[in-house]
């Protein structure tokens, strides 16, 4: 068992309703187990109290980094959601929550 | 013809009420050519056409003055041009009182130039059929309560307006990294049929468009990425060369660091598929992008590629949304989460039996579900805060739900503190549709005032 954040750090950026969430990692060994592990099911399941909007997942190898697109997040979009934290800015933090199996 | 073979941009700001000093840093300190302010949010725009509307000489960024009242002296003394969407919905009331400032510091007249032609509300108003972007429905739903729609216009206008030789430029809505690109296009002679450059470029102006969240900002964790010095951290800026290579740095001494995980944040921030990122001068592909730390705090960006522009302009439709109401209090210890959950539920039947209903209801407990939502298997904080939000198109039905929760103080379950008086606030949220370039192209003007 692995936490992401020992691993990979991340931001989340915002568009309408939909939020972006990078995935880097720290370094090769770190890059590997998210690219093997990280995958869009164990994404979808994380946020799955927040939306079952879809979920895009873009591999940058030679960044060494994943970008996760998860439409509906932003509870109806930034500029009229009634979220405390309507641009989803805090959502890199429940990214790095993720527990992975590894191994 | 030019021969400008390099080129350093700063980053002044990265959203309307950014730290001003270290814009100041930058062009004091930074031996910079153009200090480029982004300062416009997505609905920003909307909000001052209707301050426009009350006050035609109002409607730019409303901290312009304190910016530019901060940064002129040092621009005009080294020749600094600034480059800013700080116009909003009036760049010429902008421009006006820009040089009017100039002036009263004794700096002489500071030439500006305008872009106008961005607001497209008219346009849009006569053709309800086309199609929301975010939802696949005519933008005739919106019209009734349409404020405002402008469009990203790109680059190219932005290289017309320095072309008058105007120190300072003062748009409306442009695409934030076309800021950027714009200078590069200007001083080394870049065209659309360049794509690398096109490609570099705006790459280079999204990683600075953000301001210091290149930089240190948004980034600092402890114990897993240090950052020195937050309270001062330093903006960035890029040095370009003609080709379309360049790296990113800032100020020597300034707080924060430029790292390959700064840049990489930045790099991702607000991109959905990396290798089609459109703006109104190419899509970006960044799939192949390579970064080298070349120094401390020195990154060097290459091999962006791009594709052509596409025909089309990006609108920004601002409507009037109704209203959000709020209220909030706080219990703490034994109990504390069941208490606030009966809080809750007493607002909520206390509204039902004064005869209000709302579209959306939303409770929060900060400390607990606010941010992320209640997964199972959460443990019980100390201390919990209720927040109640509804929406609502009436002004009084928003207003009930905080006084509503307030009154939990005397009404409610017992040791509730710490209630907020009760929040309303008129929602102007933005939808988007596409509009074809020619459709406004002719419409875009450039005006230069002072010499």
């Amino acid at each position: 068992m692995i936490r992401l954040h020992d691993i990979a750090h991340s931001r989340a950026g915002d568009k309408g309703n939909t939020s972006n969430i990078s995935v880097i990692a720290y370094d090769t060994e770190g890059w590997e187990i998210i690219q093997q592990h990280l995958s869009i099911e164990v994404v979808k399941e994380a946020f799955a109290h927040i939306t079952n909007g879809a979920v895009f997942r873009y591999e940058l190898p030679k960044l060494q980094a994943l970008n996760f697109v998860i439409e509906g997040a932003l509870g109806g979009g930034v500029t009229r959601s009634l979220a405390q934290d309507p641009h989803g800015k805090s959502l890199s933090s429940l990214m790095l929550s993720i527990t992975l199996m590894n191994k | 013809m030019k021969h400008t073979e390099f080129l350093r941009i700063g980053g002044g700001a990265g959203f309307s009420d950014d730290r001003i000093p270290p814009a100041v840093e930058l062009a004091e300190l930074g031996d910079i050519d153009y200090l480029v302010f982004e300062c416009l949010a997505e609905r920003t725009i909307a909000r001052e056409q209707q301050t426009k509307l009350q006050n035609p000489s109002k409607g730019y960024t409303p901290r312009l003055q304190e910016r530019m009242a901060a940064v002129l002296p040092a621009c005009v003394a080294k020749k600094i041009r600034i480059v800013t969407n700080m116009g909003a919905a009036n760049p010429e009331s902008a421009a006006l009182e820009t040089r009017k400032l100039a002036k009263d510091l004794g700096l002489g007249d500071v030439s500006c130039a305008v872009v106008t032609g961005d607001d497209v509300t008219e346009l849009i108003r006569a053709h309800p059929e086309l199609e929301i972007m975010e939802n696949g429905l005519p933008v005739e739903t919106l019209l009734p309560r349409m404020i405002a729609s402008n469009a990203y216009l790109g680059a190219d206008v932005i290289v017309k307006a320095l072309e008058t030789d105007a120190q300072i430029i003062i748009t409306g809505r442009v695409a934030d990294p076309s800021l950027f690109l714009a200078p590069m296009m200007h001083e080394f002679q870049w065209s659309y049929d360049d794509l690398e450059r096109m490609a570099a470029g705006t790459v280079c102006g999204h990683l600075l468009e953000c301001g210091a969240q290149v930089s240190g900002g948004n980034f600092a964790d402890p114990g897993k990425k240090e950052v020195d010095r937050l309270s001062e951290l330093g903006n960035p800026f890029a040095d370009v060369a003609s080709d379309g290579s360049f790296s990113i740095s800032k100020v020597a001494g300034s707080g924060g660091l430029v790292s390959l995980a700064t840049v990489k944040e930045q790099l991702l921030y607000e991109l959905h598929d990396p290798s089609h990122y459109i703006t109104p001068d190419c899509v970006l592909d960044i799939t192949d992008l390579e970064l080298i730390q070349l120094a401390k705090d020195r990154v060097q960006v290459q091999s962006a590629r791009g594709k052509p522009r596409t025909p089309s302009y990006k609108v920004t439709v601002g409507y009037d949304d109704g209203y959000i109401g709020e209220g909030q209090i706080s219990y703490a210890g034994p109990n504390a989460l069941e208490r606030a959950k009966w809080g809750a539920k007493t607002v909520q039947d206390r509204l039902k039996q004064r005869g209000f209903s709302y579209s959306e209801f939303r409770v929060d407990y900060i400390g607990m579900s606010s941010l992320h939502g209640l997964p199972e298997n959460k443990v019980e904080p100390y201390e919990v805060r209720l927040r109640l939000v509804v929406r609502t198109p009436s002004k009084s039905a928003a207003q009930a739900v905080g006084f509503e929760c307030r009154a939990l103080h005397i009404n409610g379950p017992t040791g509730a503190g710490g209630g907020i008086d009760p929040l309303v606030k008129a929602v102007l949220a933005v939808q988007s549709v596409l509009i074809p370039r020619h459709w406004i192209d002719s419409k875009i003007q450039i005006r230069k005032m002072g010499s």
